[in-house]
């Protein structure tokens, strides 16, 4: 049996309700945007109920102390196909279960589910890391990006608390929606960049005529730091991997 | 203009960046004058230079003009150098549009010492002063204590930075003493012990009255030179160690000598710093901080020298194989930490996940267990059954044979052939 879900943390959570009111024994389930109709297997396609994930998330909540409340979400954030079908049943695995159940890590959905949320926890890391705000000519500081997760939801907070006196926008250029600041509070924004314009480089014209000052003195200062005699490629790789170059001032050519 | 800062940048950058001190963690502030930053507990490396270390501050002297002549550093008097200066505004103007274009997680903070100690603490102190008090700057900041500096001005300079160091240079008295003889340990224990003993006391202050204002809340930390001198690993760690120890350290840094001197009295130019016998002594540090492991038990009068081609925990459990195998479900969180290709966090799984039943080999894999080398330290509950017990060195030929042995490949100078 193939349970069918929307793709929302809401669906998901309803496709847990839906299971435990029908009792269909066992069940995959899966995301209608990579769902391929099977010959001989049944689906049932959940119809996303906000009440009844509610609910879910309540009980959830009630099994679940805050950290693994925070991994079921990352994991959930990842956007993997078999992340939902692993999220499924560790839910109705908690629910079965006794309160504490989550730290059995001999478990394939509990390791699973770890897992998900260690490699989500190191991109939303690298973001905080890696993004690189341009300051624009009206003083906004803006930023492109292109996450391997949907990390925009968990350093939203972060940004806000770090750059409270300026107005800044976080784009997420693969998923097509963005965050921006404004002084006060965070809202989700959506960009319709005109035709051909260049998405990953603003042009010079709408820069603060001091940005490429700075972004010139961090090159310098990025290549002044650096003790030739220790050269290690390898690792200097493992820790800033060639995905994220374009948008590090320090790693774009002059 | 432009070009003079560009100058001075690259001249202050580049002399401040064999100070291996990088991490950022440790903070407490709270951006709760909606002005700029707040600190990340973990800290965040911004990017990494191509050597492979962290850029996670700024780093950089505010002058490398010096009255002294210590043979291991490239600001010495007597080296043939470009010299610079920054202003405080530079500093200050620097380290905010840095900060605001999240190049940095903050500034770090040394400097030459010209004329006298307490007028380079005034000049560090003055920068440090504005970030905070003007400009609403909530980032981390690391500033380097000037020894011989006045209580006065380095109890002022805790109030407003987030961590503070002094580097001890050399592992042991004799080797500064060659190297840097205007120098001694005595100067630097005496404002670490200072800081210290103010650490202590603001924090019991901080029990009884509510409002107390932090004072140095990431603690001090220092560096060691390794391989300029003829220390042996046993003399290096056992500082580290009593440092540790006395002054409540969070951090000791290694720094592996890059010869930056044609003097006799050190290793020439051009030759290969000691990169891997740097990892081994971080290794060892980490054995002490986290797995619980005394200094004794690693290195001794036995075994002065850190093994190359092996890991101190592999070769700490080779010479120790009485304690093996441990068994996996049944030992306490102590013995588990000391087995070799078990860390800390598989540690903890394992511990958490065997209340639910007796773990498997493939269980342990999926943990994060590094199997191929704990398998010659463990039993657990589908472990194949062995008739021959192995010795020690037996099972160090086992793990050499299998990895790819990476160390010594890349070690030149250091191998130990026979």
């Amino acid at each position: 049996m193939t349970y069918i879900f929307d793709g929302t943390f809401q669906g998901l959570l309803t496709a847990v309700f839906e299971w435990f009111e029908r009792k269909p024994g066992k069940v995959v389930l899966k995301s209608i945007s990579i769902f391929q109709p099977e010959a001989f297997a049944e689906s049932f396609t959940v119809s996303t109920s906000a009440e009844k994930a509610d609910r879910v998330w309540a009980g959830l909540q009630k099994n679940l102390k805050k950290d693994w409340q925070r991994k079921y979400y990352c994991a959930y954030l990842s956007e993997i196909p078999e992340a939902y079908n692993h999220l499924f049943q560790f839910t109705v695995y908690i629910f079965q279960n006794q309160v504490g159940a989550e730290s059995n890590y001999g478990n394939p959905h509990v390791i699973a589910l770890a897992k998900y949320a260690k490699s989500v926890e190191r991109e939303k890391h690298r973001m905080e890391a890696f993004i690189r705000f341009q300051k624009t000519g009206d003083g906004l500081f803006y930023a492109n990006i292109d996450p391997d997760f949907n990390v925009l939801p968990l350093i939203s907070n972060h940004f806000k608390n770090r750059y409270a006196d300026q107005s800044w926008v976080i784009y997420d250029l693969k998923r097509k929606y963005g965050l921006h600041y404004n002084l006060t509070s965070v809202e989700e924004i959506t960009i319709s960049f005109s035709n051909g314009a260049d998405k990953q480089n603003l042009a010079p014209v709408l820069m603060d005529e001091r940005e490429g000052l700075y972004a010139t003195l961090w090159k310098d200062y990025f290549k002044s730091a650096n003790i030739v005699a220790r050269k290690n490629t390898k690792l200097h790789l493992q820790h800033v991997p060639k995905r994220y170059w374009k948008y590090l001032t320090e790693k774009v050519p002059i | 203009m432009f070009d003079r800062i560009r100058e001075k940048l690259n001249i202050l950058a580049d002399a401040a960046k064999y100070d291996v001190s990088c991490s950022s963690s440790g903070g407490t502030r709270k951006n709760t004058n909606k002005g700029l930053g707040d600190s990340h507990t973990s800290g965040i490396c911004h990017t990494y230079t191509e050597d492979g270390r962290c850029v996670s501050l700024l780093k950089i002297l505010l002058t490398n003009h010096c009255i002294y002549d210590c043979l291991f550093c490239v600001s010495r008097k007597s080296n043939d150098v470009k010299r610079a200066a920054f202003t405080v505004d530079e500093v200050v103007e620097l380290t905010m549009n840095f900060y605001r274009r999240n190049y940095i997680e903050g500034l770090f903070l040394s400097s030459g010492i010209f004329k006298n100690a307490d007028f380079t603490m005034e000049r560090l102190l003055l920068v440090v002063k504005k970030l905070r008090l003007e400009q609403n700057y909530n980032g981390y900041i690391h500033l380097k204590t000037i020894p011989g500096a006045s209580d006065e001005l380095i109890k002022e300079a805790g109030l407003y930075a987030d961590r503070m160091s002094i580097n001890l240079e050399m592992p042991t008295e004799a080797g500064l003493k060659l190297l840097a003889p205007e120098k001694n340990h005595g100067e630097v224990i005496k404002p670490l012990a200072f800081v210290q003993q103010q650490i202590s006391q603001f924090t019991a202050d901080k029990k009884l009255i509510k409002h107390v204002p932090t004072f140095v809340p990431a603690g001090q930390s220092t560096q060691m030179v390794i391989g300029a001198t003829p220390e042996s690993d046993k003399d290096i760690m056992y500082t580290a160690n009593t440092f540790y120890k006395n002054f409540s350290l969070k951090r000791v840094y290694y720094s592996g000598y890059v010869p930056i001197s044609n003097d006799t009295r050190m290793p020439v130019l051009g030759t290969q710093p000691p990169l891997l016998r740097e990892n081994r002594l971080y290794q060892t540090d980490w054995l002490m901080r986290f797995y619980g492991f005394k200094v004794q038990e690693i290195l001794n009068d036995a075994n002065p020298n850190l093994d190359i081609d092996i890991d101190p925990k592999l070769s700490w459990a080779i010479r120790n194989m009485q304690h093996f195998p441990v068994d996996i479900n049944t030992a306490d969180y102590k013995m588990i930490l000391r087995i070799p290709g078990i860390g800390v966090m598989s540690a903890q799984k394992i511990v958490q996940a065997r209340k639910f039943g007796k773990l498997r080999i493939d269980q342990l894999k999926k943990i994060g267990v590094a199997y191929n080398r704990a398998k010659h330290f463990i039993v657990c509950l589908d472990s194949p059954y062995q008739l021959k017990d192995y010795q020690g060195t037996q099972i160090k030929a086992f793990i050499l044979a299998e990895s790819q042995s990476k160390c010594l490949k890349t070690d030149s100078n250091q191998m130990i052939l026979f």
